[in-house]
């Protein structure tokens, strides 16, 4: 209770201040009135009582002394002298500080993306309420256009249902032109979020009447502000979207993009329109799964509810159309595309969050043992204060503060630096041509984590010298000097700790050196092309305006210019590359299937189109048969080349050549050509089996153009940018040299690794100070005994040995553990980068060198001035 | 030993005060010292009211805003447990003192 007032009081002087303002005022008129009452005048009692007070100030002053005195105050002292103590040791602060900017900075970091990313809910209405619906098995999870009209019609747990894709297309407005990316979405989409526009209107299921119904587009906020200069006459005007015509109806509000973390899209285009596509669409196409389906839970359902009644829907689609063989419902949360990006991701990021929580506490045992060792130098300092009367838990407490205040400071400054680094990530747009953002900016739950952090961060290193205080014997501390009180025989906490910080920085180090194998090897793997040498121009002809005959006519002409450039060897077209952004598959079926439904059919294969010579472009081998020719064109006999797993799985090891196999058109198609197995879509995934068509047998606009060049990529693509602009100059064209184009691929490995290098890094750091810290202490603390044992004839080594025989036991044994810890952490990580494994006597000897190197730096100094010992000159400072 | 000083023995004299007369304002302190001691003791107001808040935030004492017989607004102090036994602590040290002062003053 009294506790509670002195706080109170502290914190609201002024409330007090007026309290004995009252008090005094009240004493006074009671005086004045008796006063009075005693046959005074009014104006000699008053003055009377007055004088009786003296100055009312100075008495207001005595009265608050009389609590600062007993007080809370006292805690400002603490700090107050915390702060001279830490001014007077200028090297401990310095690291001190350093240590903790870089721990919790790293946590703040990562919290803060781990935020953004999970945490944050969407920023609509009701956002707990909205699950996306995939299908029942993992990473399979896109609807189709007609399920999910049944799914929305038929449900009875949903509000409502949307359905949204994203696209990539070419807006122009007057004299601009962008390559854009969009959402194409159901008309109920805006309305289901609950959101409302900025400018204008948004569109609404009513504005749906079949395909091409709806030319309308509503802009991001971002996209009328960045590239349309907020241009305030915008809703209305006509645009136009892969040349077609299309009316801006509205500006959505600012921030709201979607419901993928993410994304960022330019634009919001309703579903049943198509800028891409002259007849055929998917909207009718139920077995053409490309579309996220998200729904709203009525108020009063569970997710179970809707998830039984949403599988009961799709055994009853499934009896009507084959299409729908084995169709069935999973419910998962929005935010990262369902469980594609959502499960990696989240595993991911916890397995950072950990990690970065580690290297805290790295450093946290550090700053134990680092300050434990402080408190040590200072048992004298102590000891006096506890034998003229300071209690003991007073002593602690100003540990504490100082602990406190580092930690606080430490906070202050890793918090600064990280929001720096989060709006640089923030800014960061990692791929050109996909609006991925990762909106980190550090909200108030992430400060909120940064003090908590701080304030847990210094009790936890600041409490370990409790025990050395309270077990001060002040009497013996002063009579024989701080050394005798050290026991160095025995292992003590800091040992354990040291240990333990060994131990976390030789389980990132591997970590990270696993991680960068993998990297390395990943940019040699059997990819089933080659990457180096090669350059990419992509671009989807429909955006030229290029429909039907056209496409063939500018493909064919764009190979002969291509081939034409000096220093290029050859130039092949394929629709999207490998390892690239769109990667289809389609069911194969053996000969003789009448029954064309999932479950007949032999399996599923990535499919592509080709123009002849692009596999000799791409640098994949072909192992039998024969490439394509222009010869097989849409007249010809269809005819396929597949990989080495398409062939094994179809025909074991009889030969494929010449053999046939057919899709869900049911047309016989003949195998001509075998090449090397490859990665589709992503470094990780197993052999899969592929098949590559005739461009004009398979026809889309998806157009990339592979050349091949002795030259320097650089000439070409310039040389490449003027063939293609004289072809077409309307046509926008993507140019990257194919190791470039990987990235995005290559995306999640490379932040694995750099996370993990940092993560490493930053361990290092902690064990060398750790390590250095503690070898330094302990010879500057036996510098006499070893004057003493020089002078009675020890050799340098056995000096040595005493000196450093205990860091480094620690180090080896740390290093031991921490190499075993991270062989069983590399199995986690082999599911984001490429064949990540421990046992790759490269990392072996990469951790052993680098821990080495860590013991032989940290422990340099202290055993040179353990060498350089004078017994003589030692032996007089007695 | 007992420990004792001038802020002791005001402490005491508030202390008695408040444990005979229940609960009382600062002024009504100052009065009934006064009158209890026959006019010998007079409390100041610049002592009373520092010690009056020490005591408070130590816990021997607690306050209330009321109102007085003459409808004035003022805060009266009450004795709490606490308070009670530190009553009696001082009480004893304060009889120690008188002792000794006695016994010097015999020598003298």
């Amino acid at each position: 209770m009294s506790i509670f007032r002195r706080i109170v009081n502290t914190f609201s002087r002024s409330k007090l201040h007026q309290e004995i303002d009252a008090e005094m005022q009240s004493h006074v008129e009671m005086r004045i009135a008796d006063n009075i009452a005693a046959g005074m005048t009014p104006e000699g009692a008053r003055r009377d009582a007055l004088i009786r007070f003296g100055n009312r100030v100075v008495m207001r002053e005595r009265i608050t002394a009389a609590d600062a005195a007993t007080a809370f105050d006292s805690f400002g002292r603490d700090l107050r002298y915390a702060g001279r103590q830490l001014r007077r040791s200028p090297a401990f602060t310095a690291t001190a500080l350093v240590t903790l900017t870089l721990g919790i900075g790293a946590n703040v970091i990562v919290f803060s993306v781990l935020n953004a990313l999970l945490l944050k809910p969407l920023d609509v209405p009701q956002p707990d309420r909205l699950y996306n619906v995939v299908h029942k098995e993992a990473g399979y999870d896109n609807q189709s256009y007609p399920d999910y009209v049944d799914f929305q019609t038929k449900n009875s747990t949903f509000s409502d249902m949307a359905a949204y894709r994203f696209e990539i297309a070419g807006f122009s407005a007057g004299n601009v032109a962008y390559q854009c990316s969009y959402y194409r979405v159901s008309g109920n989409y805006f309305d289901m979020l609950g959101v409302q526009p900025a400018q204008g209107r948004l569109f609404h299921a009513s504005d749906e009447h079949g395909p091409n119904s709806a030319p309308y587009i509503v802009l991001s906020n971002d996209f009328w502000r960045s590239r349309l200069g907020s241009d305030p006459g915008i809703v209305g005007s006509k645009v136009e979207i892969n040349k077609h015509p299309f009316t801006v109806l509205g500006v959505a509000p600012p921030g709201f993009h979607g419901i993928d973390a993410f994304l960022w899209p330019d634009f919001w285009m309703p579903i049943v329109d198509n800028p891409d596509n002259e007849g055929s669409d998917f909207l009718s196409w139920r077995g053409s799964h490309n579309l996220w389906v998200v729904g709203r839970l009525k108020p009063d359902v569970t997710p179970q509810q809707a998830t039984d009644n949403l599988n009961a829907i799709a055994t009853q689609m499934a009896g009507q159309d084959p299409a729908d063989d084995g169709l069935s419902a999973r419910l998962t949360k929005p935010g990262l595309m369902g469980d594609m990006l959502g499960d990696p991701a989240r595993s991911f990021l916890a397995g950072i969050m950990l990690l970065a929580f580690l290297v805290l506490l790295a450093a946290c045992a550090n700053l134990a043992s680092l300050f434990s060792a402080r408190t040590a130098d200072r048992s004298r300092e102590l000891a006096i204060r506890l034998a003229i009367g300071s209690s003991r838990w007073h002593v602690l407490r100003q540990l504490l503060a100082e602990a406190v205040l580092l930690s606080a400071l430490g906070g202050a400054l890793g918090a600064i630096f990280s929001v720096e680094l989060l709006q640089a990530l923030t800014r960061w747009h990692p791929f050109p041509e996909f609006p991925i953002r990762v909106a980190a900016s550090p909200d108030l739950k992430v400060y909120f984590v940064a003090l908590l952090l701080s304030i847990g961060s210094g009790m936890l290193w600041g409490l370990v010298p409790m025990r050395q205080v309270w077990a001060t014997n002040y009497s013996q501390v002063m009579k024989t000097g701080a050394a005798g009180t050290m026991v160095f025989r025995r292992f003590t906490l800091r040992d354990l700790l040291l240990g333990i910080q060994i131990t976390l920085c030789t389980l990132l180090v591997t970590a990270s050196l696993v991680a960068l194998r993998g990297m390395q090897r990943s940019l040699h793997a059997p990819l089933g092309f080659q990457p180096q040498g090669a350059i990419l121009a992509q671009t989807d002809l429909h955006m030229g305006g290029h429909f039907g005959a056209s496409v063939l006519l500018i493909r064919k002409r764009m190979l002969e210019e291509a081939a034409r450039i000096p220093g290029v060897t050859s130039a092949g077209i394929i629709d999207g590359t490998p390892l690239g952004t769109g990667g289809s598959s389609t069911l194969i079926y053996r000969m003789g299937t009448t029954d064309f439904r999932q479950s007949n059919s032999a399996f599923g294969a990535k499919y592509f189109s080709i123009s002849p010579r692009y596999l000799d472009a791409a640098g994949t081998r072909l192992m039998a048969g024969r490439d394509f020719t222009w010869h097989d064109d849409a007249k010809a006999p269809k005819v396929a080349i597949i990989n080495q797993t398409f062939a094994h799985a179809m025909f074991g090891n009889n030969p494929a050549l010449g053999r046939q196999f057919m899709m869900g058109d049911k047309v016989p198609c003949e195998i001509v050509g075998v090449v090397e197995n490859g990665k589709y879509d992503s470094l990780t995934e197993p052999p899969w089996p592929a098949v590559f068509f005739p461009l004009e047998q398979n026809p889309n606009s998806y157009t990339s153009l592979v050349l091949r060049s002795q030259l320097s990529t650089v000439e070409v693509m310039l040389e490449l940018r003027r063939t293609l602009a004289q072809i077409d100059p309307t046509l926008p064209f993507v140019f990257h040299t194919w190791p470039d184009a990987l990235a995005l691929v290559l995306f999640p490995a490379r932040v694995a690794t750099a996370t993990l290098g940092v993560m490493g890094l930053l361990a290092a750091m902690l064990a060398v100070t750790g390590v250095f810290g503690m070898a330094m202490y302990s010879v500057s603390k036996r510098m006499r005994e070893f004057g003493i044992r020089v002078a009675v004839g020890a050799q340098p080594v056995q000096l040595m040995r005493s000196a450093l025989s205990r860091p480094l036991i620690l180090l080896l044994s740390g290093s031991a553990a921490g190499l075993l810890l991270g062989a069983m952490a590399s199995q986690l990580l082999a599911q984001i980068v490429y064949q990540a494994t421990p046992r790759d006597p490269v990392v072996f000897a990469g951790v052993m060198t680098t821990m080495a190197l860590l013991g032989f730096v940290a422990t340099w100094i202290p055993a040179q001035r353990a060498l350089r010992v004078h017994p003589t000159e030692l032996l007089r400072q007695e | 030993m007992a420990r004792n000083d001038l802020q002791g023995s005001l402490d005491l004299l508030v202390l008695k005060t408040l444990s005979q007369m229940e609960e009382l304002h600062g002024y009504g302190i100052v009065l009934h010292i006064q009158r209890a001691s026959d006019e010998l003791l007079s409390v100041e107001e610049g002592s009373l009211y520092p010690a009056l808040h020490r005591m408070e935030m130590s816990g021997w004492i607690r306050s209330e805003w009321k109102v007085t017989d003459t409808n004035r607004k003022a805060k009266y102090y009450r004795l709490t447990p606490a308070g009670q036994k530190e009553l009696q602590s001082a009480e004893k040290s304060f009889e120690q003192l008188v002792k000794g002062i006695r016994a010097i003053l015999r020598y003298a």
